[in-house]
């Protein structure tokens, strides 16, 4: 008798959670994330910081090429991070007999782009005046701000990243001149790190 | 040990209607395939589930045309959440 109510309550809480939230974000696209981000910014660094004076670390000058470069490894770089992300979270609801395209990754993609798309066409905007210098740090910053936004629909640890890339991205305004550096922690080592912590506390 | 089961609501005995309930007290609401992928059930288990449920007056349903598909949206009413939010503090009691 008592172990039918204690079932029933297990029952309950499964069903509350996976009706309301993306339970299948897999901690292995989070560490792919990671690694697409250091390889992104390592190849940034390599084309944009060679030529440059080392005397004066933290300023450079870019040139309308340069820009064109960044904006391509940019690109690559999202699409390797955001490839690898749907590659590994597919699995992961296959593993748990759920479906990708559901009401709840609509309600987390939808949430996760408003502050996102905002934040990216501020940094385009940015880019193209001028003030390249603050683009690094408001990714930062409008990223954080997404994934506090979507955590609601997701696995809650997902706020605490949020919170820690908003910081990141704060300090990095202040020290605008690293922001490739302050880019590569929040992007690539936050990622990894949440990735191997997810992995382990979510093992199906 | 009487008082505590008299808490306890029959409509909620059954596994698909308490994670239907479950399912419906945390969103604001579920179309029927929603519920069908969540539960994996067939068409006509579910329907039957919810029309009972439906006539405890615990949900409604809204009948809505999308590119002239029809989609209907069910909802817990307050009726059912109270019901509900009763029968999960009678098994917790019940487990003390």
């Amino acid at each position: 008798m008592k172990e039918k109510y204690i079932e029933d309550l297990k029952e309950i809480k499964d069903m509350m959670n996976r009706s309301s939230r993306f339970i299948s974000l897999s901690g292995l696209s989070g560490i792919s994330a990671g690694i697409s981000a250091l390889i992104g910014a390592y190849v940034a660094y390599q084309t944009v910081y060679t030529n440059q004076d080392y005397q004066d670390y933290g300023r450079l000058f870019l040139t309308d090429e340069n820009i064109t470069q960044l904006l391509l490894i940019a690109l690559g770089t999202l699409f390797l991070a955001i490839g690898t992300g749907i590659y590994f979270t597919t699995r992961e609801t296959k593993k748990r007999n759920l479906r990708i395209w559901d009401i709840q990754t609509k309600r987390l993609l939808i949430n996760l782009a408003i502050p996102l798309l905002a934040g990216g066409i501020l940094c385009l905007m940015f880019l193209f005046k001028g003030y390249i210098g603050l683009v690094a740090p408001l990714t930062l910053i409008f990223y954080g701000l997404a994934l506090v936004n979507a955590s609601k629909y997701t696995l809650h640890e997902i706020r605490s990243l949020g919170l820690i890339e908003i910081a990141l991205g704060l300090i990095a305004t202040y020290f605008i001149g690293y922001g490739l550096l302050f880019w590569s922690i929040g992007f690539g080592v936050l990622h990894i790190i949440y990735g191997f912590i997810m992995q382990r506390r979510y093992k199906p | 040990m009487k008082e505590l089961l008299k808490d306890l609501d029959k409509a909620f005995e059954n596994k698909i209607r308490l994670g239907i309930m479950s399912a419906l007290v945390v969103n604001e609401y579920l179309d029927f395939n929603n519920l069908k992928n969540l539960l994996d059930l067939t068409d006509g288990n579910l329907a039957s589930h919810l029309k009972s449920l439906e006539k405890k007056k615990y949900i409604m349903f809204k009948k809505e045309f999308l590119n002239r598909k029809p989609k209907t949206k069910y909802y817990a009413t307050d009726d059912g959440r109270k019901a509900f939010r009763k029968h999960i503090n009678a098994i917790e009691k019940l487990l003390k």
